[in-house]
């Protein structure tokens, strides 16, 4: 068994959080710089190559790459073996994006009630998702969700019969409903079967997949490149103002379901895909 | 320096004939798009809007906003609108002015603003017909409006624009000034009064009922099942 204090989880949540928000990963700046060539549309590349600058700004500055610094979602995947002590460490999860959206001059974007909806001044609650993994370690993401994409996402309840061109259908559909409100270039996150709820975890949580990995499941991973070509020929384009690139990949995930359900669910992502993972 | 920077725009600062004339050539291939007739590019525009201007602007136009825009976005909106209900007073003359829907995030000391980007316009499809009848001419944004909104802003001579989402580091170095002024405990969604010089922004909807997403997006679209006419259809319906 292993201990762990849960300062230890706070600070690195802190620290994620700021990072995220910032810095985005490899992958993801390699993905914009790559569609800044492939991009048809004139317009369309000069917006990927502002947003390139962006980046920059926002790494030389400190200025956040978007206002919207997101909702903070977290996956924790915890060892079996592992004890954490100090104190509860759900509270230490909120407790450290308390103190990055704070210090690191974070919007705090997050209202208590939804309907009467008081902002609650310091981004919390978090939303978590918990994991118990074989081993000693744990992993954290942090994956800041902005909210111009998130409006955007759906699941779809689809029926068997419905099959693999209603799957289709069901992501074509929800990129054409985004248009440019979803702040394209996209990441498309896909969660196929399991439950109502278990294909929008997938689908969520297949948004911090690297972005040049595709599915290790090989009709997956076709329906994933079929799909980012198809999207590609929407023409929404960079800002939704025409052109090439639309979205930057397809992730899908996929579940063993019941024999009367086809769940499909499409999270969308904004090309500000953000994701810090460090392991303890 | 401020940059100048606008989806249409290559270079920084400086910018000799040589790069005007790119930029022309690279607005123009928006603004042919449809119906939309050849224009002028790369226009620097005073905001307030003085007389006019507002309605000569035609969708794909690439322009560059100086002077005074306020911010307001979901919960300023909401109470703006309950004020009016009231026949209270807004808290800024809208008069001939822009509202930029923006909720930046909070300043590092030393500086005017952090990163501030716009949001989804269409949350504010509701309120925004209203503030257009009362005299508001722009409002500055990203994403898909309501025929609703697009027949307000053709009835009042008025302009939609889009700056580009999710580029908050970059559009912050326009800003040169920011006070809340008011809504203060609504925090990032407060109303605030911005000083912006050469802010770059692109006209989506125009006085004359274009609508640069309907036509942008069609000439690349390329996927038959996809309706490229109704591209974030769903949504506008509003
Ligand atoms: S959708 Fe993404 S890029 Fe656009 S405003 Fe929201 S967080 Fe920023």
């Amino acid at each position: 068994m292993r201990i762990i204090n849960v300062d230890l989880v706070v600070s690195a949540i802190k620290e994620m959080c700021i990072e995220a928000n910032h810095f985005l990963s490899q992958d993801m700046k390699d993905a914009i710089e790559e569609a800044a060539k492939k991009e048809e549309s004139v317009v369309g590349r000069q917006i990927l190559e502002q947003l390139q600058e962006n980046l920059n700004i926002a790494k030389q500055e400190m200025i956040p790459i978007c206002q919207d610094t997101g909702m903070a979602v977290i996956f924790m995947e915890i060892g079996q073996d592992v004890h954490f002590e100090g104190g509860f460490l759900e509270d230490a999860i909120h407790e450290g994006v308390r103190q990055g959206y704070g210090e690191g001059y974070l919007r705090k974007s997050v209202v208590g009630n939804p309907i009467l909806r008081k902002n609650t001044g310091d981004n919390t609650p978090a939303i978590i998702h918990y994991s118990i993994v074989p081993g000693d370690q744990v992993h954290i993401t942090v994956a800041p969700k902005g909210f111009g994409s998130e409006n955007m996402s759906r699941i779809f309840m689809l029926k068997p019969s419905d099959g693999i061109e209603g799957v289709k259908n069901a992501v074509l559909t929800a990129v054409k409903d985004a248009g440019p409100n979803a702040c394209p270039p996209m990441v498309v996150g896909v969660g196929i079967g399991g439950t109502f709820e278990k294909c929008a975890l997938m689908a969520k949580r297949a948004l911090s997949r690297p972005i040049d990995k595709r599915s290790e499941d090989s009709g997956m991973r076709e329906l994933e490149e079929e799909l980012l070509e198809r999207i590609n020929r929407s023409g929404i384009g960079p800002g939704g103002l025409g052109g090439t690139v639309t979205a930057l990949a397809v992730n899908i995930d996929s579940y063993p379901t019941h024999i009367a359900g086809l769940p499909v669910a499409v999270n969308i992502c904004c090309h500000v895909n953000r994701h810090a993972t460090r392991s303890l | 320096m401020l940059p100048r920077k606008s989806p249409c725009h290559k270079k920084l600062v400086t910018e000799s004939d040589g790069d005007r004339m790119a930029d022309r050539l690279m607005c123009s291939e928006l603004s042919q798009v449809g119906t939309v007739k050849e224009i002028e590019m790369n226009r620097h525009i005073e905001v307030p809007f003085l007389e006019a201007s507002a309605a000569s602007l035609r969708a794909g136009d690439c322009v560059y906003l100086t002077g005074i825009l306020y911010t307001a976005r979901d919960a300023a909106h909401k109470r703006m609108y309950e004020a009016l209900e009231r026949n209270e007073s807004l808290p800024f003359d809208i008069r001939d002015g822009v509202i930029y829907y923006m909720g930046p995030s909070p300043a590092r000391p030393g500086r005017v603003i952090g990163s501030a980007g716009p949001t989804t316009s269409s949350r504010m499809d509701k309120y925004a017909p209203i503030l257009l009848d009362m005299g508001l001419k722009g409002m500055i944004g990203k994403g898909r409006r309501s025929q609703g909104v697009k027949d307000a802003v053709k009835r009042n001579g008025a302009v939609y624009f889009a700056a580009v989402g999710g580029a908050g580091a970059l559009l912050s170095r326009s800003i040169v000034g920011a006070e809340v002024i008011a809504y203060e405990d609504l925090g990032t969604e407060a109303v605030r009064r911005l000083k912006v010089r050469e802010f770059p922004v692109i006209v989506v909807a125009d006085a004359e009922g274009n609508d640069l997403y309907d036509t942008a997006a069609q000439r690349y679209c390329r996927e038959a099942t996809v309706d490229c006419m109704n591209i974030g259809g769903a949504i506008s319906q509003t």
